[in-house]
């Protein structure tokens, strides 16, 4: 196991650094080796400007939080297929938590049903997008939740830099 | 890229050699499609233009707007194509294909728990399904047991659980295997299972030389497109190698292997990229029975394949024709087979999964029929056809069932199958099925260069190859190059548009009970007596591994048990980066 790193580090600031190129981890974390569309993904994260690492194949949740926290991204990308999203996603998301990871952002995508949807929502898994959905939303999506997560609007309307 | 000079002038570069001399000798085109294509079609065409600018399929071949006889030309009747039933087998395997039999309907099934699966077995075979074909859940495919930490979640879920031989027995339970033929859909741990099925058909007083049906057992795929591996590469071979020749032994009416395209096309392959990986990893088998000390014709006639079937109609059907014809004519000329058998091309065919939309899913009932006729009329031997839910979960009786009636209104309605190779004779069809030959031949010498499948696996040429051509295919669908009805053109807002299968989390707790159980009950010195053979059986790489798995499941040893045993033996394999 060990990610692979496919873009050059060019802007190395901390994390939540205010431009900081987008750090993102993808991973697929549980036993499906079904990896077309999270290989996909990294090349179109990467194509859009992001470093992208991809945890290679069958991480646990406890790797995939630990590469994380390793690596020092700002998102962490899952994708499963296989129905087990709602075993595996927020395995993730409690793993971060555990190792002071809570501010790194989480995303999933895969076949998903609407109920499930909303409960991964509610935990802050956010996307959560199912087949045949353009890169391009995905690719927004990630880009909107880092700004946000970077940068705040004041009462006045002013964006503001957060602490990072 | 490592290129090994010692191979330019393998089997493989000097048969494109071959053809396309054959091709640049064959006599001049006339001037008649020259002459159409610019009085004609040019004249037509700049003012009203074409739809696109160029068209072309998914191996990216550039389409003329007809096919004449000039195309086809270089190819003799008899010689590239022959009769059915006569080499190179181009036109069909059998004399009467489907006139005689109709191709056997194999629905892919299983979810939850053995008690579930058997229920639909029973379901299927009561509507007239003729073969069963058992889908596994991921525990399973890795070889982990239901209890394991790794199988949290996934019990199941894609698939039957099968943890035990009591699992397999369930599965089967009033279905006599006598009677019947059954695929099963599983590799890194097949050894494992075959022993099972062997040891449930003993217990129902079947010999072994009766059981019909296939695992599908092919490794070099899952290194190369589904990633499900328990060992490095070496020991996986060396697995099949020992279950290839027990079965040549024992289990004269068994498929021990059924090699796969489709897993290598659904992670992103296109038509002509499929034909030749999948044809390669053939040959390696092939070479790996011959390293064993198998005589070619002892074990090639056994040999079976797995193809995926999309939507491009006439590429897939010279596919299947090209596939044919190269597999007789390599078994010939590279191996000397003289078993008539061994140059026969078997194979099942499952309509595309990828193809299938997420968006209003009652239009992949249109795919699935659309890709099941170009398999048919392809020369099928076996067909199983996706239900139009399965874009979002495994299927439920009802669109399972429609599936199956797609297969047999193809069968009983449309006069399809009355005639052998019908398209046979097209020019496009008959250009498409030699370019689609060029194609492989060229990916084999190129794989040959390479030192061969194996070494095109490590250096992840092969993986490259096919991701490389799934993220320009997402690229075309993103800019609307290339249409998908319902994805990127047609589209509506729909809430929720059918109702699907969930799986709920019961399997899980009723397996891992089922463990439990076992495993206070069976006698514990002979399972370890079992798995002790059993790691020096893996440990001596001249051995026979096949007698003691069967041995060790007969003791009650679990799948996860026999495959932590290979796994502490041989160790782990991770791929190379792909990115």
């Amino acid at each position: 196991m060990g990610g692979t790193t496919i873009a050059v580090k060019n802007d190395t600031g901390p994390r939540g650094g205010a431009n900081r190129k987008i750090r993102i981890l993808v991973a697929k974390p549980g036993l499906d080796g079904h990896d077309r569309g999270a290989l996909v993904l990294c090349r179109a994260f990467r194509d859009a400007g992001m470093e992208v690492i991809y945890a290679g194949l069958l991480p646990t949740p406890q790797q995939v939080a630990q590469m994380a926290i390793d690596e020092d991204v700002d998102v962490v990308a899952l994708s499963l297929l296989n129905a087990a999203h709602m075993t595996a996603f927020p395995a993730v998301k409690h793993e971060l938590e555990a190792r002071g990871g809570s501010n790194i952002l989480v995303v999933g995508g895969g076949i998903i049903p609407d109920e499930d949807r909303k409960k991964l929502e509610s935990m802050g898994i956010t996307g959560n997008y199912g087949p045949g959905t353009p890169l391009k939303t995905i690719i927004e999506h990630i880009e909107t939740r880092v700004r946000n997560e970077r940068w705040r609007t004041t009462s006045s309307g002013a964006r503001v830099r957060r602490k990072p | 890229m490592k290129m090994n000079s010692k191979n330019t002038s393998n089997y493989y570069a000097l048969k494109l050699k071959e053809i396309r001399r054959k091709k640049s000798e064959s006599p001049r085109p006339s001037k008649s499609y020259e002459a159409w294509k610019k009085q004609v079609y040019s004249k037509f065409a700049s003012m009203s233009p074409e739809r696109k600018k160029e068209f072309r399929n998914t191996s990216g071949f550039v389409l003329k707007p007809v096919y004449t006889p000039e195309d086809i030309q270089d190819i003799q009747y008899e010689k590239d194509l022959g009769f059915p039933g006569s080499y190179p087998f181009t036109r069909g395997i059998y004399p009467t294909m489907h006139r005689g039999r109709l191709w056997t309907m194999r629905m892919f099934s299983g979810y939850g728990t053995p008690e579930d699966t058997n229920a639909r077995l029973k379901y299927l075979l009561k509507h007239g399904e003729t073969g069963l074909s058992i889908a596994f859940d991921m525990p399973t495919l890795y070889g982990y047991d239901a209890d394991d930490a790794r199988a949290m979640g996934e019990v199941g879920k894609c698939g039957v659980n099968v943890s035990t031989l009591d699992d397999m027995k369930t599965i089967f339970s009033d279905i006599p295997l006598r009677d019947i033929s059954t695929s099963m859909t599983i590799n890194a741990p097949a050894a494992v299972l075959m022993a099972m099925y062997v040891v449930v058909a003993e217990g129902q007083g079947v010999p072994l030389r009766y059981l019909r049906g296939t695992t599908q057992t092919d490794i070099l795929k899952e290194y190369i497109a589904q990633k499900e591996w328990a060992f490095p590469p070496e020991a996986h071979m060396r697995i099949i190698r020992d279950m290839m020749s027990f079965s040549t032994r024992e289990m004269p009416l068994w498929n021990y292997i059924s090699i796969s395209g489709y897993h290598i096309r659904e992670a992103g392959a296109n038509a002509l990229q499929e034909l030749a990986f999948t044809l390669a990893d053939g040959f390696a088998y092939v070479d790996l029975g011959i390293s064993a000390g198998l005589p070619v014709d002892s074990f090639a006639p056994r040999l079976s394949f797995f193809f995926d079937c999309g939507m491009n109609f006439f590429e897939e059907i010279a596919k299947f024709r090209a596939a044919r014809k190269i597999w007789a004519t390599v078994m010939k000329e590279k191996y000397h087979a003289k078993d008539p058998r061994s140059l026969l091309m078997r194979f099942h065919t499952q309509t595309s999964g990828v193809s299938l939309t997420w968006q209003q899913p009652l239009n992949n009932i249109i795919r699935t029929t659309i890709e099941a006729l170009a398999a048919v009329i392809g020369g099928t031997q076996s067909l199983h056809t996706n239900s139009y839910d399965e874009a979002w979960a495994l299927p439920t009786e009802k669109a399972a069932r429609v599936a199956l009636r797609t297969q047999q209104i193809i069968a009983e309605e449309t006069g399809v199958p009355d005639v052998v190779d019908p398209l046979g004779g097209s020019y496009y069809l008959e250009w498409l099925t030699r370019e689609l030959e060029i194609g492989a031949y060229e990916y084999f010498d190129k794989i040959e260069r390479l030192g061969g499948v194996l070494d095109a696996i490590k250096t992840g040429f092969l993986q490259r190859e096919i991701a490389n051509t799934a993220y320009e295919s997402q690229k075309e669908l993103e800019t609307g190059e290339r249409k998908v009805v319902g994805v990127n053109s047609y589209v509506v807002k729909e809430k929720r548009p059918i109702n699907i299968l969930r799986i709920d989390e019961k399997a899980q707790r009723v397996q891992v009970e089922k463990l439990k159980r076992l495993k206070r009950t069976r006698d514990e010195q002979k399972v370890r007596r079992a798995l002790e053979e059993l790691r020096n059986a893996f440990l001596d790489p001249n051995g026979d591994t096949m007698p003691a798995i069967i041995e060790s499941v007969r003791a009650r040893a679990t799948l996860g048990e026999i495959m932590n045993v290979g796994r502490e033996v041989y160790g782990n394999w991770a791929e190379p980066p792909l990115l």
